[in-house]
């Protein structure tokens, strides 16, 4: 099926993105901001899914915005709110923060305008309908060991975060 | 236009592959509102059921055996009173029924009804579901929260912790499953919901008796999970109401209360199709291999309308146990043409056409309905558990075994 209303649905979902992205930081109340973050994981998974990356799609639907923020929202509640929400919400570093803007600014740019150069002249155009079993070849193939290393690190967080909470094992 | 519309029908897929947008709303104003309906006829089932469970009468009153106490309920529940607590967060309280309405209805547009019958057919199908489904968590989460209130509060922190927890043991067992679509000639499984059916079709047999007894022990992790998942009873501690009155829910009322409960049984139906596809076989008929050939084909596409025949019957007992006195005249008549609408809809699916289109939906449904029921036998019949008990047996039963399994599965898979 041919895709519909590609421009439209791009701009919808990154500008859903960044509006969301501006919600986290100005927003005063912390599960406000948690609220804000999950409608930009969304909106992330949608511009996945544009990308024809379905299986990316659904994997960061469910452990992001199912999982992870669901944890978040855990730790959210059981802190004390009242207190966080008379706290400074900026600091006063706005100098050091302009030049950091102006780098990343200046960076983007720098890729739009030279971005022809940097790509590949054709869009390789990927097959939607073995998206998962590409990712799997490439995760379980290519990579076995980068990809097995990476989960032993997981098991080490595991590990460690066990031995902190517990005092006696 | 018209071919636009016309051409669908002759095509063999699903609106949402055949990028039909006309028969796509079509379908999903159909699958909307059956899902409604079946709502409003489970919410009479279950109090119906549960009365006669314990050996009461339940709904009498309005309409021939309360059959109109759904609706009744509906109006009720939209002319009350919307209360907003004053403390409450505002926002966050109004949008937080829309999120569970929106997570448990979203999952029907991959449900197959049919090889042809779904709104359409991902390729990440059962993922799809898994994290749309788990996106209701957020919204019980939000509910409680946003209420500002000590018992929601305390119901949306164990239901956040009790979702959580049960969704891996879930992913582990859906897992196993998935693997079993990939005994094949290519070695390659699917994750479409329609794929899956598939994949049963063609090793001729229901994943639920696979590698006996793997897929069973999958299957009962996984319908374990579901009652856990769905905050239904004997894991219904997030609303346990000698406990916590209602829990998340307790600040809530009228309209946004009923979109709760329209969320929850949504959500039931949406979990119990897809234990449906991955176990038993989704649309297929009973028995296709031991009992194939026309004849049994024939045979089965009736049962559907005498099933229906059977209900009329049912309907007209019930017209000639009436009461004779006057008072009952019109709860008589009513009953009596809900009977002969229910003998009408029997005679419609004899008709070939519609037998032929009807029968896949209808094996879904019926498995379904089992589900359904299954559901409000758990409710009737199990204590609820403690809160550390339900942690137990999510983190040191299932989930381990649901591990073993899929490990087993995997060395099934290869040897065979």
């Amino acid at each position: 099926m041919q895709p519909v209303a590609t421009t439209f649905f791009f701009c919808f979902l990154s500008g859903l993105t960044v509006l969301s992205g501006i919600l986290v930081i100005t927003q005063k109340n912390a599960v406000h901001s948690a609220l804000a973050l999950i409608f930009g994981l969304l909106a992330q998974a949608g511009l996945y899914l544009m990308l024809y990356a379905p299986f990316v799609a659904g994997v960061q639907i469910i452990l992001y915005a199912g999982g992870i923020m669901v944890l978040f929202l855990f730790v959210i509640m059981l802190v004390n709110l009242e207190r966080s929400q008379k706290e400074e919400q900026f600091n006063k570093q706005w100098l050091v923060g302009l030049l950091a803007a102006l780098a990343l600014g200046g960076l983007l740019v720098a890729v739009y305008v030279k971005g022809g150069e940097l790509f590949p002249e054709h869009i390789a155009q990927p097959i939607e309908s073995s998206n998962t079993q590409e990712i799997a070849v490439m995760l379980y193939g290519n990579y076995m060991f980068a990809f097995e290393i990476a989960s032993l690190l997981l098991l080490v967080a595991i590990i460690g975060a066990v031995v902190m909470a517990k005092k006696r094992i | 236009m018209l071919d636009y519309i016309t051409s669908y029908l002759s095509s063999n897929t699903t609106p949402g592959q055949a990028g039909n947008v006309f028969w796509a709303l079509v379908y999903i104003m159909i699958v909307f509102g059956g899902v409604s309906v079946a709502v409003m006829a489970m919410n009479w089932l279950e109090r119906k059921a549960l009365a006669h469970f314990q050996i009461r009468l339940g709904p009498m009153r309005v309409g021939p055996h309360g059959l109109l106490q759904p609706i009744a309920d509906a109006i009720k529940l939209l002319t009350k009173e919307d209360i907003v607590p004053a403390e409450a967060d505002k926002f966050v309280f109004w949008i937080a029924p829309l999120i569970i309405l929106c997570a448990s209805f979203t999952v029907y547009i991959v449900i197959p009804f049919g090889p042809t019958h779904a709104i359409t057919d991902l390729n990440i199908g059962i993922l799809f579901m898994l994290g749309v489904s788990s996106l209701s968590v957020l919204g019980v989460v939000m509910a409680g929260w946003a209420s500002n209130s000590h018992y929601p509060l305390i119901g949306a922190l164990r239901s956040s912790a009790q979702m959580v927890s049960y969704e891996v043991a879930m992913g582990m067992a859906v897992v196993s499953a998935i693997l079993m679509t990939s005994l094949n000639k290519t070695g390659t499984g699917t994750l479409s919901m329609i794929g899956i059916v598939q994949a049963q079709q063609s090793q001729q047999m229901w994943f639920l008796f696979k590698f006996f007894p793997l897929g069973f022990i999958a299957f009962g992790i996984f319908a374990i999970a579901m009652v856990a998942e769905t905050n239904r009873a004997p894991f219904d501690l997030p609303e346990a109401e000698s406990e916590l009155t209602a829990g998340f829910h307790t600040e809530y009322s009228g309209l946004r209360w009923s979109l709760f409960m329209l969320g929850e049984y949504a959500a039931m139906i949406a979990v119990s199709s897809i234990a449906v596809t991955l176990w038993v076989g989704g649309w297929m008929r009973p028995f296709p291999n031991w009992l194939a050939g026309e004849t049994w084909d024939l045979v089965f596409s009736l049962i559907p309308g005498f099933l229906f025949l059977g209900l009329a019957l049912i309907a007209f007992i019930g017209v000639v146990r009436m009461p004779k006195h006057p008072y009952f005249r019109i709860q008589t008549i009513g009953l009596a043409g809900f009977g002969a609408v229910l003998a009408l809809i029997g005679l419609v699916l004899f008709v070939p056409p519609v037998r032929d289109r009807i029968q896949d939906i209808f094996w879904f449904v019926a498995k379904v309905a089992v589900f359904m029921y299954l559901y409000i036998w758990y409710r009737a019949t199990f204590p609820r558990y403690r809160f550390d008990q339900l942690m137990r047996v999510g983190w040191k039963v299932l989930l381990p075994v649901g591990i073993g399994v899929l490990i087993l599965t995997a060395i099934m898979g290869v040897l065979v």
